[in-house]
């Protein structure tokens, strides 16, 4: 796989940098040595000094030793962080090369552009990312935006990371609130649908345990089936629906309980949040 | 293949019209080909069938005796004292029942052993020659009666073979299916006509697309969810529009509907003896 030179920095040592940062690790990305992150609290920090990543209770510390800068703070967090950034920032000649990641969700380049109009380069490069918790096992989905200033380099560095933890791909920045109903809240409705499954399974007499695991298994194998064979999910339902069948008396109830519509409002609803939240 | 002996009706309703209309615009048989009994108190089939230039009579007997291939063609509730009726001169004859729910076994034994029967079921659509039906063979029917009986139905529209386990099935969806349709249009030219459309061009224009879809689905090798993908573009009216539908639970409904017709036949089948 294709490393990278650059220093990664995480302003924000919490889960979705955790993900990240380990991911790049272990797929051998980067090397630890050349990881950086920051937090208010060091001791909370111990799972990134087990993989041998350098930590640090300064933000600012991040920013001017790293190249390519994930961000990471809780979006409420932003503000006071730019803030503090901003006291503590001194021009530099990097800065113009200096990349910020963003991973805040529904938190708009213009938005990232302004909290960091303090960096002086009249080019600074930002993108904007939309991940989700599934990077924690590499079967993440991320979509990106970059801002004007970003080059097809700067882009194709972001997409080597990002596509090393599952999924990534470059989309306008006007996409990115359908796409968070998707992917980013996503997995909590996939949750709450395996918990079902599993649900109707301890019903019908199987062991919890064997339940759930079976329910995630299904799930996982349906989903790489869509994936591998590039088949229509429709011929691929037809395929498991014989004639007279258990299935398709299955595929009536989920039809009867309106399982399509519910899901169509839950991205629809969760999309609509995304960009409430992104105005603010 | 050899010209088509005399085809008789037994009931001159709605199906029998609209199937000897069919056969005489597909050039197979001439009016004077067909003969159909029809009830003396309904006047209007009698005179449908005779300005098609078809010989009508009151008495099912002659109607058996003139044919080749007889149709019956009566309400399924009238079948069985039909049936009793002409079971005396039923032999040699080749009987094509589209009675809903009436099975072959009923038919078979209601009728001459030396007779031949096959269950058809057509639809109304057979009336402009957009007919879907379906054919299922009698344990005496031979592969003459088949070919004879594809070729008739083929003159209205589309037919194929099928298993008699499978009618009930086959009569909810192309049996009933146009009056689903016909309430789909209807409620299409609705929705265009609150939007400000005259009624008229909503009927025109409901009716062609559903007639296009239709045949996109059966002559494309594409299925119909993709071809409803290739419609549906990102955040356009047909999104919006779709997700109301399966708000309003539109697939259940119809799939729904389709069980329910067919519980029915298999209702009406097994009040047989």
């Amino acid at each position: 796989m294709a490393k990278l030179d650059e220093r990664i920095g995480f302003i924000g040592g919490g889960n979705m940098a955790f993900a990240i940062g380990s991911g790049l690790i272990a797929g051998g990305i980067v090397k630890a040595s050349q990881v950086m992150v920051s937090g208010p609290h060091l001791e909370n920090l111990s799972r990134w000094r087990d993989l041998g990543a350098v930590t640090t209770d300064e933000n600012y510390d991040v920013m001017e030793h790293t190249d390519i800068i994930f961000i990471c703070v809780k979006p409420h967090m932003l503000a006071p962080c730019a803030a503090q950034l901003k006291y503590k920032y001194v021009p530099s000649a990097k800065d113009a090369s200096k990349l910020l990641v963003s991973v805040l969700a529904g938190t708009t380049l213009n938005t990232l552009e302004e909290k960091f109009a303090f960096i002086e380069t009249s080019a600074l490069k930002i993108i904007r990312t939309m991940p989700n918790t599934s990077m924690q096992v590499g079967e993440g989905c991320t979509v990106y935006a970059g801002n004007p200033h970003c080059s097809h380099q700067d882009l194709e560095k972001v997409h080597l990371m990002l596509n090393s933890l599952g999924l990534a791909q470059q989309v306008p920045e006007t996409m990115i609130d359908a796409v968070t109903g998707v992917t980013g809240c996503g997995p909590a409705f996939v949750y709450t649908i395996i918990e079902a499954f599993a649900d109707g399974g301890v019903k019908q007499g199987v062991p919890r345990q064997m339940a759930l695991q079976f329910a995630a298994q299904t799930l996982l194998g349906a989903a790489k089936t869509v994936l591998l064979t590039g088949k229509h999910p429709a011929v691929l339902r037809d395929e498991v629906c014989s004639p007279g069948g258990s299935t398709i008396v299955g595929v009536h109830e989920l039809e009867k309980g309106n399982l399509r519509a519910t899901i169509i409002n839950a991205v629809e609803k969760a999309s609509l949040r995304s960009a409430e939240l992104g105005k603010k | 293949m050899g010209s088509i002996g005399k085809i008789g009706f037994l009931g001159g309703g709605n199906m029998a019209k609209a199937l000897a209309k069919g056969f005489i615009s597909a050039g197979l048989t001439k009016p004077s080909g067909i003969i159909a009994s029809v009830h003396p108190a309904d006047k209007i089939s009698q005179q449908s069938f005779q300005a098609l230039g078809i010989e009508t009579l009151v008495e099912n007997a002659p109607i058996v005796m003139q044919s080749e291939i007889v149709f019956v063609s009566v309400k399924p509730q009238v079948v069985p004292q039909v049936l009793a009726e002409i079971k005396p001169i039923s032999a040699n004859k080749l009987f094509l029942s589209v009675a809903m729910g009436i099975t072959l076994k009923t038919l078979e034994s209601s009728l001459s052993p030396q007779s031949r029967v096959i269950r058809v079921m057509p639809n109304t659509p057979a009336l402009v020659c957009s007919g879907c039906s379906v054919y299922v063979r009698g344990s005496q029917a031979n592969d003459a009666d088949a070919q004879v009986t594809q070729r008739l139905l083929e003159a209205v529209g589309t037919c194929e073979p099928c298993d008699e386990s499978q009618l009930d099935a086959v009569t909810a969806l192309s049996g009933s299916g146009p009056a689903y349709v016909f309430v789909m249009i209807e409620a299409l030219a609705d929705g265009a006509v609150h939007m400000g459309m005259p009624r008229d061009l909503a009927y025109r224009l409901a009716a062609q697309t559903v007639l296009g879809a239709g045949h996109m689905v059966r002559d494309s090798q594409t299925h119909p969810g993709q071809l409803k993908d290739n419609v549906t573009s990102p955040a356009g009216s047909t999104a919006a529009a779709l997700k109301y539908l399966e708000q309003s639970g539109f697939r259940a409904a119809v799939a729904g509907a389709v069980e329910a017709a067919t519980l029915r036949c298999r209702q009406i089948s097994s009040k047989q003896t």
